[in-house]
């Protein structure tokens, strides 16, 4: 009671009443955050120190299910390369090709909101509608691409069924889904002045010099945001792997989030399930930082910072 | 503060043709343009192409080498073959009725009080506390999947949408963020003058703010029903009762089906015809609300 007095006395009766308006407005989030983010989140910490089946109750074992992953458990080392492996490929892939193509849709182009809506669909439509398509046109017998290699007598491609092969298939669908950062983008290159680029050209700088000089740095803290969005995004595809290859051909598309799914709700390893979930966690965290850091010395704030 | 995309096809701001006095180059690029452009823009549609074309053909028609461009003759009855297969009505009435209406419903109202809540009342320590909103936003799911399963089966919520629709009573912090960003653009004044006519705040924010917002509430109400429509994972996880399945579970169950050899034929077309009727709402969705989508979409990307 002394520090609510303390404080009444620090704000003025107004100041007062709008703090305990904005408390009741924001009370919904509040108590969301707490049930649904701060409980989670500290309860999957002591998770992961237990083992824990549902059945029994959680037995405390320490850092065991930690240790275990990292220096007695290869499976956990392979889907750690898959799973980097996917990150590290789809995301600079899919962020470049989308500012590429955004860049194409901002020049002067014909049924420029036609190829915008073709390209941004992929991106809405359900995930279990597009794998059951992709599924069908990778298969090895009788998918449409395949169909069409045979035909004109060229080798066919084993998408789906070839370890070495499924990797790059779930990346290339993953691009093609990746419609909205190249509606983020088109936006964000139509909020670039047009002066800046009369300028240049008066200064006779050609096409590549502008893309450079202006287009890059402008729209660079866009870039930014899609790298990181597109790492957290990418770092927990679950849906299309565990439809279209469900981990396999030999595990190579045993994705992060696919390993942990099976250790939770197939083996129910909570314990451990937890663990791995607090390591994805760092490592998102990680690499959203490094981007952050180095951002500094690429990402131009205008006049704003 | 927030410019939106023009949605126009004829305003350029790079104009290359400017861009040199040579003709020769500016012709180059243009040929460079649309040679990228036109094979790419085809083969992002084909996917979606071919799963409508090959929802309309018969076995006979899928298993070709080289594959049917055109089937013909077309077999729609496939769309209603398909979706009696499995409950699929049943499916429908769960994804629509026990999902995404009160998904949608729970989520806008909630996270528009409490964006309300972060941008028209001025309170001390409001933007700290905003900040734990943007955090919220990119947490991963993943760490907190397991613990909410945990609480959830306790709580007896397995097998009900209650684990997928309660939490949207507390509002989503991408959401709020966007209502947020929409609420901040209205001048200070307009709450001002209605406080002053003892207005309340629930008073201002129903009767003043939300009817200046109706295109916030489409876009964050379009991204919601996505969500939900599209939801694979959540409902994975809680539903094991496949007389609750959505139809995002409905169509792996198909799947599984189809492909067991010797269940019933054209299992391919039929999959392709419902996955098809399952895409169809959001597709529509997007071209009657295609200006809703594109505005939001872009909103998202400014620097928050």
């Amino acid at each position: 009671m002394a520090a609510s007095t303390q404080r009444v006395s620090r704000y003025t009766p107004q100041e007062w009443r709008n703090l305990r308006l904005g408390l009741l407005f924001v009370s919904p989030w509040a108590l969301g955050f707490l049930l649904f983010t701060i409980y989670p989140l500290l309860s999957s910490l002591y998770y992961s120190l237990t083992r824990y089946d549902l059945l029994r109750p959680p037995v405390f074992l320490g850092a065991k299910n930690y240790l275990t992953l990292f220096f007695d458990d290869p499976h956990f080392w392979n889907v750690m390369y898959n799973t980097i492996y996917y990150v590290g490929v789809s995301v600079p892939f899919g962020v470049g090709a989308a500012f590429l193509i955004a860049n194409i849709l901002n020049s002067r182009i014909v049924a420029r909101s036609f190829f915008r809506s073709v390209i941004y669909i992929p991106s809405i439509v359900p995930a279990v509608a597009s794998a059951m398509v992709w599924q069908f046109l990778m298969n090895v017998q009788y998918g449409a691409i395949n169909g069409v290699l045979r035909y004109f007598g060229l080798p066919i491609i084993p998408f789906l069924s070839n370890p070495g092969w499924a990797k790059p298939s779930l990346i290339l669908v993953a691009i093609w889904a990746q419609g909205a950062a190249v509606v983020i983008f088109l936006a964000a290159l139509q909020d670039v002045p047009r002066s800046l680029y009369e300028a240049a050209t008066v200064d006779g700088a050609n096409i590549w010099h502008k893309f450079r000089n202006v287009t890059i740095p402008l729209t660079s803290p866009i870039i930014l945001f899609n790298l990181i969005m597109g790492l957290i995004v990418a770092f927990q595809e679950f849906t299309v792997p565990w439809l279209l290859t469900e981990g396999g051909p030999m595990n190579s598309t045993e994705f992060y989030l696919v390993h942990l799914y099976r250790n939770a709700f197939e083996y129910l390893r909570m314990g451990k399930a937890s663990a791995l979930a607090w390591i994805l966690f760092l490592i998102i965290v990680v690499f959203s930082l490094v981007i952050f850091k180095t951002s500094a010395r690429w990402v131009y704030y205008g006049g704003e910072k | 503060m927030t410019t939106i995309a023009s949605e126009s096809g004829t305003r350029p701001v790079t104009d290359y043709r400017r861009d040199t006095g040579h003709r020769w180059q500016t012709v180059l690029l243009e040929i460079i343009k649309y040679s990228v452009l036109i094979p790419l823009t085809a083969s992002f549609a084909f996917p979606l192409y071919w799963m409508i074309s090959s929802a309309l053909k018969v076995d006979s028609q899928v298993y070709t080498v080289p594959p049917i461009l055109l089937p013909f003759p077309i077999h729609p009855v496939n769309f209603i073959e398909g979706w009696q297969i499995l409950p699929f009505t049943r499916y429908a009435v769960n994804s629509v009725v026990f999902y995404t209406v009160p998904a949608v419903a729970f989520t806008v109202l909630s996270s528009t009080i409490v964006a309300y809540g972060f941008s028209r009342i001025r309170w001390p320590g409001r933007d700290t506390i905003f900040w734990l909103v943007v955090m919220t936003m990119m947490l991963p799911w993943a760490v907190t999947m397991v613990p909410l399963f945990i609480t959830f089966k306790w709580l007896g919520w397995l097998d009900t949408y209650r684990p997928l629709v309660v939490p949207a009573l507390f509002s989503h912090p991408y959401i709020v963020f966007l209502l947020r960003q929409f609420f901040m653009t209205l001048p200070e004044e307009l709450s001002d003058a209605a406080r002053i006519d003892g207005a309340s705040e629930f008073g201002i924010l129903f009767r003043i703010i939300l009817p200046l917002t109706k295109p916030a509430l489409a876009v964050v109400a379009l991204f919601r029903f996505l969500w939900a429509w599209n939801d694979y994972l959540g409902p994975l996880i809680y539903l094991r009762d496949e007389n609750r399945y959505p139809l995002a579970l409905g169509i792996e169950q198909l799947s599984t089906r189809a492909n067991d050899v010797g269940n019933f034929s054209n299992g391919i077309p039929y999959l392709m015809a419902v996955s098809t009727l399952v895409a169809l709402p959001i597709i529509v969705t997007f071209f009657f609300a295609q200006r809703t989508f594109i505005e939001g979409i872009s909103l998202t990307g400014m620097k928050g």
